[in-house]
């Protein structure tokens, strides 16, 4: 089929019952990556990015969690797939890194034996076999004297080395998807630079598909092929780098644009910052679930709070969700928004 | 490293000297005060229907009451350090060192008495322990997993119970029953050293050690369960469960091991009480260790023995301690010991 | 002139009817039967309850087995010169032989003398300071020598050394004619002993008294007696190797842990008319917890609970309620009374109405409930228990739940009509004493009487609190809780160490309070008494001195539950210990 994708997500749901009700974190989420390509899921937190990333590698399955749609990964679906089979690819076929190296390495184990381990769950090989690799590992990732700083424990690193060693071991079953989940946040900015540089050449190299998640549209600026836009477990846009940073057309993409940190800028300064704050998963506002916090409402003339916008193509596979028209949309952005964002750069 | 070591050391045996006079002070300094006598004192150890005067000041001499206290203590440390000399009547036995001085009622010498008792102490300690910390942490484990589950309400309910229920309770009860009613186990008493039968050995200390086990178990189950939900929502556990681990493994090696760490802080020192007398558990089952040669010590007043069972104590809660510590680093590798 | 005690044939018979009753007509060798309760044994007794007071219960001549004994605590020594317990003079007759023991038979026989190691009880002078016993020929220790009066005669000196052993009587520190220059044999061996003790040949030991003692073959049942090699005297060590001259001798001693005994082989039936021997061996557990051990020995785990004073109150409910259980239990009165000294150094109560006003309103039925009930103990009225000779009913104080008008009337009498305080003590660690103290309290509150309670530990009651007469009278005690068991059943060996105003020394004491001239006159009169009746009667009459006096207040004559080993055989109670008879108990398997 010539149509099939290498990760082909399609309606998603992952919902989460709870005392106060159904958590809706992940609801109808659609998107598909190629190889070697990168997408970006950019959202705020709860906005579902992250749940997404763990659904797709299954660590949701088994438990609480209710979960419906498909996941296609090379050819198979992964939502009805049996627990053991999704472990079986876990670390293997796909693989993660973390946001907080430091909390997501154990802390009693050497960073080498950490590797060694995820190397060997998936290999039958001696230790001796598996140090090596590691160590090759280790090297690739920029990790110098790898020989030495294989014993080292997850403290003894600074910060930029453990998210290098993080990487690493994600990398070291040569996986065809890699999600990166705010690889970069915990870092010193300068240190953010290299790790994405790492990343990019990394991808090239093993030629996998990777999506990175964050809230930061700036990490996934010069990284991704694509660009997922996620408010309250929703798609509000998905389309090309292109079409989200030259025409964006949502007014939740536009706040991100304004609040978007820049390597050139001060960090002090306050940027445009997005009023109000993430919808309750539980009680979801009525109609478009960013109306509360959106200057354009009144401009729907009482659609946004009533009715529930669906996710339309504007143009050449640049999807968006929301109630204004097309044309209202780009006379905005051409009109009201650009022109400010520039003023402020 | 070393010399960490060698500072708590030096700690430990200034600590058994702080303990030993405080025992020794307990023991006359407060009766003193109350204005007892030296031949007061020496009435204690003479027959249980009196005796004449002469016999009291004769005792009161020959355990040496009339001396300061001072030289009383320092006669007691000289013994440990350079052996002593006792007088039996008919000619004068030596004691070496260290010797912890004679019984002032059954005239033994201590040393050999409490060398006798610790093998039963520690069999029982051992014992006992092994069985608590796997069932305590097993249950506790799998308390954690299954929160609110049968399962957890019902271990956590008999967890309790275990915590809450005297020893001396369930000892005689599981005695009458397992022992006298059904007998399965061996009754009370019964104890054969390891080096002799192995197998008997395990027979007759199988029902303290499950009495002793089961009250400490409760303990670390509880412990573990906590400590495992804590460590099960960690982010490292979801890095071992992405890097594509079957879950016994992300449980135990990665879970459990991390959920581990106080819980070998509280055993090192747990071990280290029991070692120095499970004085209820050997009380219960009769059994001749330290605790219970200890309390019987105390309840004569037989002040040699009762200072052989504190330094003994006090050695073991004080190793225990440092045992804990040096474990503490080799369980921990972010602790440094300088 | 030398006459022999008239007690020897009447003893003699008592052994022959044990031995009747335990062979059921055949000779002392197993039985043919083995297995045990064939119908060929004598019903001698049923095992019904209080059966062991009276009768011997499952008589059997049956050989084998291990008896297996245990005691919550511990004792004194077990060497014979150094041991104080009633258990252990009861028990050490299975590894050693004093010069005499108690007939080892039920009922009033158990507080006969009857020779053991001598030939004869011993024969006497006219005054009764001379003493003669003839050992039994053919006596030997276990390692096969020869025992000789010579042995005996050291084994009676040693002991007297109380610097070394602490623990035993001073009976023959006060009676023997001893040389001024005489220290102990260890420190004086070369000082002549003879004008206390004499042995003209190996096989006779003539003992001579300072004062006349009617009653002296008591002072020969001592295990003091009992014979001990000089040259394996190893001091106060030798409780660790007690040379045997009975028929079990020690395998291991494990001292405060165990002692096992084994069979004696130098031990000769021949020599030896009142032991049986029947078990091969013995094992006895020290410091069992005391109530692991009643279940024990209701399990039938263990044969003989060694204290020999009864079940725990816990059991007691237990014991009585179960049929099977009350048919092997036996509740014999011991020769002890629990009381209270009352002291009468300090006002009011040096006035003797203030102290009858404390026994006329004590709740005696209240005391005795304390101490456990009826089972543990009948209400006592007298010191002196009733199996002591002499004794009799006294009445002084016949309302035995307190009476209020009679105790106002003694405190007007004594000049407090509106009474006094005072202060009880009692020993902490023994909750019996405690619930006793509390019942007076409240009884004698409604006379007007107020008690203070203070309580001490036991170890230290005697030595330092209550047996300390400087203690109790700077800190204005009225009221001690107190409690004696004879040294042997007569009169002398329960009362003479608690009447005696002359025993009273600077602390230790148990004579608490009586110090009468007049008292002490009438000990002296009987122990000058060589009629038995005679001297009976003057114990008796001691009693009812010390309670018109009103030294003490009787709270109960004890009382134990006892009960009887499982597979055991030859149960009885003896008087003369108030407990069962260890000398000839064997086993059923």
């Amino acid at each position: 089929m010539t149509d099939e994708h290498f990760l082909d997500v399609k309606d998603l749901r992952i919902h989460f019952p709870t005392d106060d009700g159904l958590v809706k974190s992940v609801d109808g989420l659609s998107f598909h990556l190629e190889r070697g390509k990168t997408l970006g899921i950019v959202g705020e937190s709860g906005s579902g990015k992250s749940v997404t990333s763990l659904g797709i590698l299954g660590l949701h399955k088994g438990g609480h969690a209710k979960i419906s749609g498909e996941i296609w990964l090379d050819g198979e679906e992964l939502v009805s797939a049996s627990l053991d089979h999704v472990r079986s690819l876990r670390g293997k076929k796909m693989a993660m890194i973390f946001q907080d190296p430091l909390s997501s390495m154990h802390p009693y184990y050497s960073v080498g034996d950490q590797i060694v381990e995820a190397y060997r769950v998936h290999n039958k090989v001696t230790k001796q076999v598996a140090r090596k690799h590691a160590i090759d590992m280790l090297d690739r990732v920029g990790i110098p004297q790898p020989e030495r700083r294989f014993d080292s424990y997850p403290h003894e690193f600074s910060g930029g080395m453990r998210q290098r060693a993080m990487i690493a071991m994600a990398l070291v079953n040569n996986p065809d998807l890699l999600i990166a989940d705010e690889p970069t946040t915990a870092l010193d900015v300068t240190v953010q630079a290299q790790i994405l540089d790492l990343m990019r050449d990394l991808q090239r190299d093993f030629n996998a598909a990777l999506i990175i998640i964050t809230h930061d549209l700036g990490v996934v600026a010069e990284l991704s092929d694509d660009i997922l836009v996620m408010y309250g477990g929703k798609a509000i846009e998905y389309g090309t780098g292109a079409d989200i940073f030259e025409r964006p057309e949502h007014p939740y993409t536009w706040g991100l644009l304004g609040s978007m940190p820049r390597l050139d800028r001060e960090p002090t300064e306050r940027l445009l910052p997005i009023k109000g704050s993430p919808p309750s998963l539980i009680n979801v506002p009525s109609g478009c679930a960013f109306h509360p916090r959106c200057a354009f409402e009144p401009r729907t003339h009482g659609k946004g709070k009533s009715e529930v916008p669906e996710l339309i193509e504007s143009e050449g596979g640049h999807l968006v969700r929301c109630h204004l028209t097309r044309d209202e949309r780009r006379a905005i952005w051409e009109t009201e928004i650009k022109p400010n964002l520039e003023a402020t750069l | 490293m070393v010399t960490y070591i060698i500072r708590r050391l030096i700690a430990a045996v200034l600590m058994l000297v702080i303990v030993s006079i405080a025992t020794f002070s307990i023991f006359f300094v407060i009766p003193r005060a109350a204005g007892v006598t030296a031949s007061d004192f020496a009435n204690r150890y003479v027959g249980v229907k009196g005796a004449t005067a002469e016999t009291v000041k004769a005792t009161a001499e020959k355990l040496g009451f009339y001396d300061p206290l001072v030289v009383q203590y320092g006669r007691w440390v000289k013994g440990i350090v350079a052996g002593s000399e006792f007088d039996t009547g008919v000619d004068v036995e030596h004691c070496p060192a260290p010797c912890f001085g004679y019984s002032f009622i059954t005239k033994q010498p201590v040393w050999p008495d409490l060398l006798d008792r610790l093998p039963v102490t520690l069999s029982l300690a051992v014992g006992a322990s092994v069985i608590w910390l796997v069932t305590g942490v097993a249950t506790g484990v799998l308390s954690a997993l299954r929160r609110g589950s049968i399962f957890d309400r019902g271990a956590m309910t008999v967890a309790l119970a275990g915590v809450s229920l005297p020893i001396f309770f369930t000892g005689i009860v599981s005695l009458v029953f397992f022992s006298y009613k059904f007998g399965i186990t061996a009754p009370g008493g019964s104890y054969t050293p390891i080096t002799e039968n192995p197998a008997e050995w395990a027979y007759d200390l199988i029902l303290p050690w499950i009495t002793l086990a089961f009250l400490l178990s409760a303990a670390y189950a509880r412990l573990t369960r906590a400590g495992m939900l804590e460590t099960m929502s960690e982010d490292y556990i979801r890095t071992a469960r992405a890097k594509g681990l079957r879950e016994p493994r992300v449980i135990v090696k990665h879970g459990l091991r991390a959920a581990l760490t106080p819980i070998v802080t509280i055993f090192g020192l747990d071990l280290g009480l029991l070692l120095g007398g499970a004085i209820l558990t050997e009380t219960t089952f009769s059994l001749n260790g330290i605790g219970k040669y200890g309390v019987h010590a105390i309840a004569v007043g037989d002040l040699p023995q009762i200072l052989g069972v504190t330094t003994v104590a006090t050695f073991f809660v004080v190793f225990a301690n440092l045992a804990v510590d040096l474990l503490y680093a080799v369980v921990d590798p972010r602790v440094r010991l300088g | 002139m030398k006459m022999r005690s008239a007690l020897v044939v009447s003893a003699a018979g008592a052994v022959l009817a044990l031995g009747l009753s335990a062979c059921g007509g055949g000779t002392t060798t197993n039985n043919s039967g083995g297995g045990g309760g064939g119908g060929s044994e004598a019903p001698a007794a049923q095992p019904t309850y209080n059966a062991g007071l009276e009768a011997v219960v499952n008589p059997s001549t049956k050989k084998g087995g291990t008896m297996h004994m245990a005691i919550s605590e511990d004792w004194d020594s077990v060497d014979p010169g150094d041991t104080y317990y009633g258990l252990s003079w009861n028990l050490l007759r299975i590894y050693c032989r004093p010069l005499t023991t108690y007939n080892p038979a039920p009922g009033n026989k158990g507080n006969e003398v009857v020779p053991d190691l001598a030939q004869s009880l011993g024969e006497h002078s006219a005054d009764f300071k001379t003493w003669t016993y003839k050992l039994r020929p053919g006596v030997k220790y276990e390692d096969g020598t020869a025992v000789t009066s010579k042995d005996v005669k050291y084994a009676v000196l040693r002991q007297l050394d109380k610097t070394t052993f602490v623990n035993g009587p001073t009976y023959f520190n006060d009676w023997l004619d001893l040389p001024k220059d005489f220290k102990t044999v260890y420190k004086t061996p070369d000082v002549n002993t003879d004008q206390a003790i004499e042995t003209p040949d190996d096989s006779t030991i003539i003992f001579h008294l300072n004062k006349g003692y009617g009653g002296f073959d008591n002072f020969a049942a001592l295990p003091a007696t009992c014979p001990v090699p000089q040259a394996k005297d190893t001091g106060i060590k030798y409780r660790e190797h007690v040379v045997a001259t009975g028929p079990y001798m020690f395998d291991k001693v494990q001292t405060g842990k165990q002692y096992t005994l084994k069979r004696n082989p130098n031990w000769d039936k021949a020599t030896d008319p009142i032991r049986l021997a029947l078990p091969d061996a013995y094992q006895i557990d020290l410091g069992v917890e005391a109530n692991d051990l009643d279940n024990r020995l209701i399990a039938g785990d263990l044969d003989v609970d060694l204290a020999g004073s009864g079940v725990q109150t816990a059991q007691i409910a237990t014991v009585q309620g179960d049929p099977n259980l009350k048919a092997r239990a036996d509740n014999p009165t011991v020769a002890r009374t629990w009381y209270m000294s009352i002291l009468n150094d300090n006002p009011p109560l040096d006035n003797v109405d203030c102290r009858k006003a404390i026994i006329d309103g004590a709740d005696r039925v209240g005391l005795q409930t304390a101490y456990g009930g009826p089972v543990a103990g009948d209400i006592a009225d007298g010191l002196m228990p009733p199996m002591i000779g002499g004794w009799k009913k006294l009445g002084l104080y016949p309302t035995a739940t307190g009476d209020i008008e009679k105790a106002k009337a003694d405190l007007q009498k004594c000049g407090q009509p509106n009474g006094f305080e005072t202060i009880i003590t009692f020993r902490s660690d023994r909750p019996k004493e405690q619930a006793a103290a509390e019942s007076l309290q409240q009884s004698l509150a409604k006379v007007g009487i107020k008690l203070t309670l203070k309580g001490f530990p036991t170890s230290e009651y005697f030595s330092s609190y209550a047996g300390k007469p400087a203690y109790t009278k700077a800190n204005k005690i009225g009221i001690a809780t107190n409690g004696w068991g004879a040294d042997w059943s007569d009169g002398f060996g329960f009362m003479s160490q608690i009447v005696d105003s002359r025993v009273i020394r600077e602390a230790g004491n148990y004579n608490l309070s009586v110090k009468s001239p007049e008292i002490d006159g009438l000990i002296d009169q009987a122990f000058a008494e060589s009629d038995t009746a005679k001297r009976d009667a003057i114990w008796g009459q001691i009693d009812q001195k010390v309670m018109e006096g009103a030294y003490v207040l009787p709270e109960v004559w004890s009382k134990g539950l006892l009960v009887r080993g499982k597979d055991v055989t030859n149960t009885f109670i003896n008087n003369a210990y108030q407990m069962y008879d260890y000398l000839n108990m064997g086993k059923t398997s």
